[in-house]
């Protein structure tokens, strides 16, 4: 994941001119100094622009509200990859892969109802079984009594198992997956992953090889339930080209990966500075899909979504041009306190849990939440049937993007 | 007050009065009617609030906007009856309408 990447030195939110405001700055992410600004924003600027950041003028949609609004209005707020595409880093030309998620209808409609299906509550029944045994493995292998990382023990570890299971991947080579996850959201810069656009493409042309293998074995064999075959055998998906076959492969990979890999570290975390609500969920384990949606909402696993203007919008009092960058901070709008109850408080038994944004809404909502639902779920069944707690040993580093909203690392011990 | 039966995918029904005005999501999650998830609220814009409208109430309940046919082509197992329950507003000519619950929503 991206590091070295220091960003601007952060303000105080209280005294910066509203105008200097730049919420996208990494440094602010990297010391999850991020929360007052937005605090500010949405008091004093609810739909604020920012004429220049690393990545260029953006507005920012920072009130649950205004959120909805635009998510739902893709008639104005294209997703469009030729446009920049749907993080507020604008997709480079050279790397621009056409991927469902920043594609407009009708073409986003009919891919993604290929994919759709195998995420599916009805499916994602049958392969319960199959996550609860892997997470029953993962778990078992964890040592007591000393320290070791969470985060690539096991957020990662059962997030890329489970992308090798939904494509048949070969399970040996999972930790490929994890890799190239990584290289698709790194912004090549010295010191980084990868330092060039030319290293980055490169690499992608790897992963697109490899799946290139599979997806001729997939295509001459008959259809099957994974993934890959889905996508080799769908009808309008059958013809796509191999960036674009790459491009939702990647989009699958990055979705299916960092978001829910960071969930599960965040539940931990969660957990550990809210022992109150750890003893609520051992009391009742019947709290268990409260608190996975509680923790959905808490951590936000990607900050914000990215549209682009089609044309000039008249917005709570401000003027978005025609070809603005707007950036929907679904981070924000999961604290916002006129729509959530105590919003920056992580209670397990809300009254509404799965009011959050973490998924977005339209038609855009996140095509996984079901299995990142399912994940979560079963890994606290089987960590209640397993730990008694699981303890924090130093603060964690952040991811230092605006976009990828989590852990580096998370150290922790198992009592003995 | 006006009837509107739930009938679950599992065959069990709960027939609940609800007020002029509301949705039938909203109406469904104040009785505590399983199936129902309405995540968003009610704006249609998470499609997890799917019910199959039965044939004798179509005309009356009228079409699907623009935004919930976008919204319903990622619900699984759509027929031409289905609906999303929040675009559904109670009113007296809707006096005893069934809906049915899918599987599941997704």
């Amino acid at each position: 994941m991206a590091d070295g990447n220091a960003g601007a030195p952060i303000e105080d939110a209280t005294s910066i001119a509203l105008e200097d405001i730049d919420v996208s700055n990494p440094a602010l992410w990297a010391a999850d100094s991020h929360w007052p600004y937005f605090a500010r924003l949405r008091k004093e600027a609810p739909v604020h622009y920012c004429k220049a950041s690393m990545f260029g003028p953006y507005w920012s949609i920072t009130k649950y509200n205004d959120i909805m609004a635009v998510d739902t209005n893709h008639q104005v707020f294209s997703s469009e990859a030729a446009l920049g595409g749907i993080a507020i880093i604008d997709q480079g030309a050279e790397l621009r892969l056409p991927m469902f998620i920043a594609m407009d209808p009708p073409k986003h409609d009919a891919q993604r109802k290929v994919v759709s299906p195998i995420v599916s509550p009805m499916n994602l029944a049958t392969m319960e079984p199959l996550i609860r045994g892997r997470v029953q493995q993962i778990l078992d292998g964890l040592p007591r009594g000393e320290t070791f990382d969470w985060v690539d023990r096991v957020s990662i570890e059962l997030t890329t198992q489970m992308l090798a299971t939904l494509f048949d991947f070969p399970f040996e080579d999972r930790r490929k997956l994890t890799y190239w996850s990584d290289i698709a959201t790194t912004i090549p810069a010295p010191g980084m992953l990868v330092e060039t656009e030319e290293e980055k493409l490169s690499i992608l042309m790897e992963c697109l090889g490899y799946f290139m293998r599979l997806w001729n074995e997939r295509v001459n064999a008959p259809p099957r339930g994974d993934l890959i075959s889905m996508l080799a055998h769908g009808e309008s998906t059958r013809n796509m080209s191999p960036e674009e076959y790459l491009g939702n492969l990647i989009l699958l990979i990055v979705g299916g990966n960092d978001t829910t890999r960071n969930s599960i570290s965040g539940s931990v975390l969660a957990m550990h500075q809210n022992p109150g609500e750890f003893a609520k969920l051992k009391a009742n384990p019947d709290l268990i899909p409260s608190m996975v949606s509680e923790t959905i909402r808490w951590q936000t696993p990607l900050a914000h979504m990215r549209r682009t203007a089609l044309e000039d919008f008249e917005f709570s009092g401000q003027t978005i041009k025609k070809g603005d960058k707007v950036i929907m901070w679904y981070v924000s709008g999961n604290r916002d306190e006129t729509v959530i109850e105590r919003p920056d408080e992580y209670i397990i038994d809300r009254e509404r849990p799965r009011q959050h944004m973490s998924f977005g809404f339209g038609i855009h909502r996140c095509v996984g939440n079901r299995l990142a639902e399912l994940q979560l779920k079963i890994i606290w069944e089987e960590i209640l049937a397993r730990f008694d707690r699981i303890e924090v040993m130093v603060e964690p580093e952040r991811v230092p993007s605006p976009f990828v909203k989590g852990y580096l690392n998370l150290t922790v011990r198992i009592p003995a | 007050m006006t009837k509107i039966t739930y009938v679950m995918f599992d065959g069990g029904e709960r027939a609940v009065d609800l007020k002029t005005g509301v949705n039938l999501m909203q109406g469904a999650v104040a009785n505590n009617i399983p199936g129902i998830d309405g995540d968003c609220g009610g704006a249609c814009a998470c499609a997890t609030c799917h019910v199959y409208v039965d044939a004798a109430w179509l005309p009356k309940v009228g079409p699907r906007t623009a935004m919930e046919d976008s919204m319903l082509e990622f619900a699984e197992h759509v027929e031409a009856n289905s609906r999303l329950a929040c675009q559904i507003t109670v009113r007296d000519e809707l006096a005893g309408m069934v809906v049915r619950l899918p599987e599941a929503q997704h």
